[in-house]
């Protein structure tokens, strides 16, 4: 049978050229074409585009991350260092300060100092001029009666007329002091 | 099965297998001359395949591929990186990966139906199927030409910039046959020539190992081993071109595209 058909076949088409296209075949080729182009852009090639795509956002997701990761770590660090040197700062500042109270408050003390000194000696040198005046009070009636007394033995004469005698022994002592005051100019 | 059956015919000469036994009788109906053919159930069925593996690699559109997954995106990153982006570029590359993928695995799938034993017959072994998919590129190039540069696109086209006036008489006609009439027709015949040239390679050796085979003459017989030897050497040979002109077809096909689209730059 098989031989029937080759030579049927072959008569049928002796003469033609191999460049010649079948038709019926040219349409199968265009339609199943045609129907595999549909496919494909129908459905094969957005599905690969969208897994690509998700893909290529993932990663770009997670170089993202990591990139907002290392930014968040570098800020903190800055924050860090900012407040380790704002403490520093502050430390200095409040070193600084405590100096300079320190140095006011021994400041204040040695005025405190300074003046209490002054007033003690101010003290002493009005009790000793109050002593002075005791003293002096107290020597010039004791003169007064001595030399009174010493007077009257050498007179002979007791002068015992207190009122007279003391007003004598006042008018010796001013002059005395008159006399005192001017050899002292 | 033809080859088979002529040097029964006639055992004392070899009659070598010519064109005509391209033509196998149609399937439906059965052995007849005209009707529905091999290479017709053939391309139908290379659609089916191509769209059933790609829509099932693609389908779980998974972050990290399973293995199927992987294989088409492979293939698909294939045609869409070094094809298309590679020669068209930009960013517009991407509307014509459609038109290039379906083109290489519909002409790959078809040829490497040449190298699988009992279906061993490439698709485009007739010229047919070559003049259609020559054709819808030869129409899509030259309508991207002018839907990008209007009717200036055939000046763009024929008149090569910075020639002197004097020799345009010369190359414009060179240009207008190289490029829009020659162009399909090369295109075409390439795929076309390829795998008839191919099968009937294989025809031929097929079917001379069979005459040598049947010779009474333990010598000749002893030959049939040195045409299998050529034979498989051949066969390879067919299978790298199957793949290589489904590769050089789509190739093309972006570079015809590539220099409609920047035809100002040419």
């Amino acid at each position: 049978m098989n031989q029937l058909i080759i030579s049927a076949a072959t008569e049928g088409e002796e003469s033609v050229s191999p460049l010649t296209p079948n038709v019926w075949e040219m349409g199968v080729v265009l339609v199943g074409f045609a129907v595999l182009l549909f496919i494909v852009v129908k459905f094969v090639v957005p599905m690969f585009e969208k897994t690509f795509a998700e893909r290529a956002e993932a990663i770009e997701g997670g170089i993202a991350k990591a990139e907002k990761a290392q930014a968040e770590a570098s800020a903190a660090l800055e924050e860090y260092k900012q407040q380790l040197t704002d403490a520093r700062a502050e430390a200095n500042r409040i070193r600084e300060e405590a100096r300079a109270e320190g140095a006011q408050i021994l400041a204040d003390l040695k005025a405190k100092a300074a003046a209490e000194s002054a007033r003690i000696t101010e003290q002493a040198h009005a009790q000793i001029e109050s002593e002075r005046q005791a003293a002096v009070v107290a020597l010039r009636s004791e003169v007064g009666t001595l030399a009174t007394t010493l007077a009257g033995r050498i007179v002979g004469e007791a002068l015992s007329d207190d009122e007279r005698s003391a007003r004598v022994v006042d008018r010796f002592l001013a002059d005395l002091e008159t006399q005192n005051a001017g050899a002292a100019k | 099965m033809i080859a088979l059956a002529l040097p029964a015919q006639d055992s004392g000469t070899f009659t070598p297998p010519g064109i005509d036994e391209m033509h196998l009788p149609a399937i439906l109906p059965w052995g007849a001359h005209e009707g529905f053919s091999k290479q017709m159930l053939l391309v139908i069925l290379s659609v089916v395949i191509i769209a059933t593996f790609f829509i099932l690699a693609a389908r779980k559109q998974q972050l990290v591929p399973g293995k199927l997954q992987f294989a088409g995106e492979m293939a698909y990153g294939f045609v869409r990186n070094s094809i298309a982006k590679d020669i068209i570029g930009g960013r517009d590359f991407i509307k014509y990966v459609p038109l290039l993928f379906s083109l290489f695995f519909f002409i790959l799938v078809n040829n490497i139906y040449g190298a699988i034993p009992y279906i061993q017959l490439p698709s485009f072994s007739h010229v047919g199927g070559a003049y259609v998919l020559a054709a819808i590129v030869y129409v899509t190039w030259i309508g991207i030409g002018l839907k990008k540069n209007g009717l200036k696109y055939f000046k763009l086209a024929t008149v090569p910039s910075g020639v002197p006036w004097y020799i345009l008489p010369i190359v414009v006609p060179i240009e207008i046959i190289s490029n829009f009439l020659v162009r399909p027709v090369t295109h075409s015949l390439r795929l076309f020539a390829t795998m008839l040239a191919g099968h009937l390679i294989v025809m031929l050796a097929g079917s001379g190992i069979e005459f040598l085979v049947m010779q009474e003459n333990v010598l000749l017989k002893g030959a049939s081993v040195l045409v299998l030897v050529g034979a498989v050497a051949m066969y390879m040979l067919e299978a790298l071109i199957m793949a290589l002109q489904a590769y050089v077809f789509t190739l093309l096909t972006a570079i015809y595209i590539e220099g409609a689209l920047h035809a100002d730059s040419h």
